[in-house]
This record gives structure tokens, sequence and C-alpha cells, in this order.
């Protein structure tokens, strides 16, 4: 299981003082993971990662891989560059089609 | 065969294959293995001296379609953070599943599978518990994925594959893509059961 969490508890107000507060929370959490739609895994089976790997209850999952299969993408996930790396790694690991980019 | 079902008593993924079904399936998986031990995850290009002694992984796309989908780039518009991302990952993503496809032919072979098939009406009981079920869901993903690539299936492309002959090599290959589709769809079922039950 992964973070769920929407609100970081590091104080980066002291790691980086110059920073106003908006770029305080732009900096939290930058990173987001996209899932896109390919011809071959099932919608169950993406439904089925996304609650056992992210921790999601089922409405929440079905709505994300209804997005990857009708939109032909979905955010799933966001936060720091690390954690995106490991959410990206995990998803081929599970043989979706994964990528990162900055908001 | 009806698939994948849970059984509540052992708590456990339980199937049945005939024997050919298990030869067939121990077979995809072991061309799986192949490709993925074959091409070596080595970085190709640069200083072959710095390059001898590089041994954390490749940075580049890998040549083979199969294994392009099978590890794709993960940051699309930044090549210096993706192949990164490669050197770091790719090695760990094909060891893990080369064994995991390697688990569904030993897992055969002790359900009862000769290494050479030659018994007519030889029957394979699979029993897996959650973890292995687990295992050998993601490896039927790679397997679909790479079948799939070969084959060049896009989405909502069915007419074209029912429309081809039934002795075209292409349709007996996409019926055994179908076959591992229908493995896959009765373990998810069969996972999401066991995961409801108590």
């Amino acid at each position: 299981m992964c973070h769920d969490d929407e609100v970081s508890t590091a104080s980066p107000v002291e790691a980086e003082p110059d920073l106003t507060p908006d770029e305080i929370t732009l900096v939290d959490k930058p990173w987001v993971t996209i899932v896109w739609n390919d011809p071959v895994n099932l919608m169950s089976y993406v439904t089925y990662v996304f609650t056992t790997y992210f921790g999601y209850d089922r409405s929440k999952a079905e709505k994300l891989m209804l997005e990857v299969h009708n939109d032909g993408k979905s955010t799933v996930s966001n936060g720091t560059r690390e954690e995106m790396e490991r959410d990206v790694q995990a998803m081929h690991e599970y043989g979706l089609w994964a990528t990162m980019e900055k908001q | 065969m009806s698939g994948f079902a849970w059984h509540r008593r052992s708590g456990r993924v339980i199937a049945t294959f005939a024997g050919f079904e298990a030869d067939l399936l121990r077979s995809l998986t072991s061309q799986l293995v192949e490709l993925l031990r074959n091409e070596r995850a080595t970085p190709t290009e640069g200083d072959p001296l710095e390059a001898m002694f590089d041994f954390s992984g490749p940075t580049t796309e890998p040549d083979d379609p199969v294994l392009r989908r099978l590890f794709p780039t993960a940051y699309p518009d930044d090549e210096e953070a993706a192949a990164e991302f490669r050197r770091y990952t790719e090695g760990t993503l094909r060891d893990g599943k080369a064994a995991a496809a390697a688990a569904i032919i030993d897992g055969l072979e002790e359900a009862g599978l000769p290494p050479v098939l030659q018994e007519d009406g030889l029957v394979i009981d699979v029993e897996l518990d959650p973890a292995q079920a687990t295992s050998w869901l993601r490896s039927f993903t790679d397997v679909r994925l790479a079948l799939a690539t070969r084959l060049e299936i896009e989405e909502g492309d069915e007419e074209y594959w029912y429309s081809l002959d039934d002795d075209d090599p292409r349709s007996q290959a996409h019926d055994i893509y179908e076959w591992v589709g229908f493995l896959q769809q009765t373990l998810v079922d069969a996972l999401e059961q066991g995961s409801r039950t108590p």
C-alpha cells in the first residue's frame, strides 16, 4: 500500500526560507503519475491494481479506470518526485503504461 | 476449463488445466523468460570503457517492441530523466517479471506437468496462495502485452480478428491471447472474492 495522504508533514519553510507560501504548496507535491489507455489491459485488472496498490476504495478506483478507458489517460497519484518514481515503477511492474510529469 | 476460482476453505485460488493447456501456458511463459533474459539490459551508448564499469542498468529504450511496452519511458519529455529512471529501474523490473514467469513454469511442473507432454487426458490441478496468485496475475499481463504487441492488436479491432480464417496462424495466436485474457479475468475475480471473504 502506498501514500494516500493529502497533507505533508514536512516543514518546507525551514528548508526553503526564501519561498512564498504559494510556492511552498507547489513544491510540496508537484509531480503526478499518469496511467495511459492501452488496448490490452482488462478494465477489471486496472481497477484491481488501483485498489491493491494505491489502497483506493472501489468507487475511486473505478472512476480512475473509466477515465483511462474513456479519456485515454488519468492522473492516478500525486506527490514528490521520488514518490512518483516509485508509483511509476510499480505501475510498470503491473504492466500498466505509466508516465510522470511535473504539474 | 473453467478458469480460476477462490477456494474458501483453504484460502487459496485453484484451477484445473488440461495437460495441453498447462503445456501452452508453460510455452508462453518460457518465451517471456527468454525474451527478458536474452536481450541484455546493459547500456549500449557512450564511452565503451565507461560502459564496462557501469553495471547499474540501461539508459536507452530496448530495441524489441515488446520490451519497449513492458518498460515504457517514464519521462516522455525529459530524455535525461528518462535515462536515469531506466538505469535504476529496468534491471529490477526485468528480474521481477522473469522470476514471476518462471514461477508459473515451476508451479505447473510441481503440479504434475512433465518436461515433455506425451500423455493424453492429463489433468493439472493448480493451487495458489494469494501472493502466488498475484504474481501469476501480473505475469498474465506481461504475456498478454507481449502477444498483443507481436499481433499488433489495437483498440476495437475484434471484428478483424473474428473475420480471419480459422486456420490462419494469426487467428490461432489471437485465440491464445483471448484465452490468457479469460484466465486473467477469472483470476482477478477469484482474488477479489478472496479479499471480501474473512
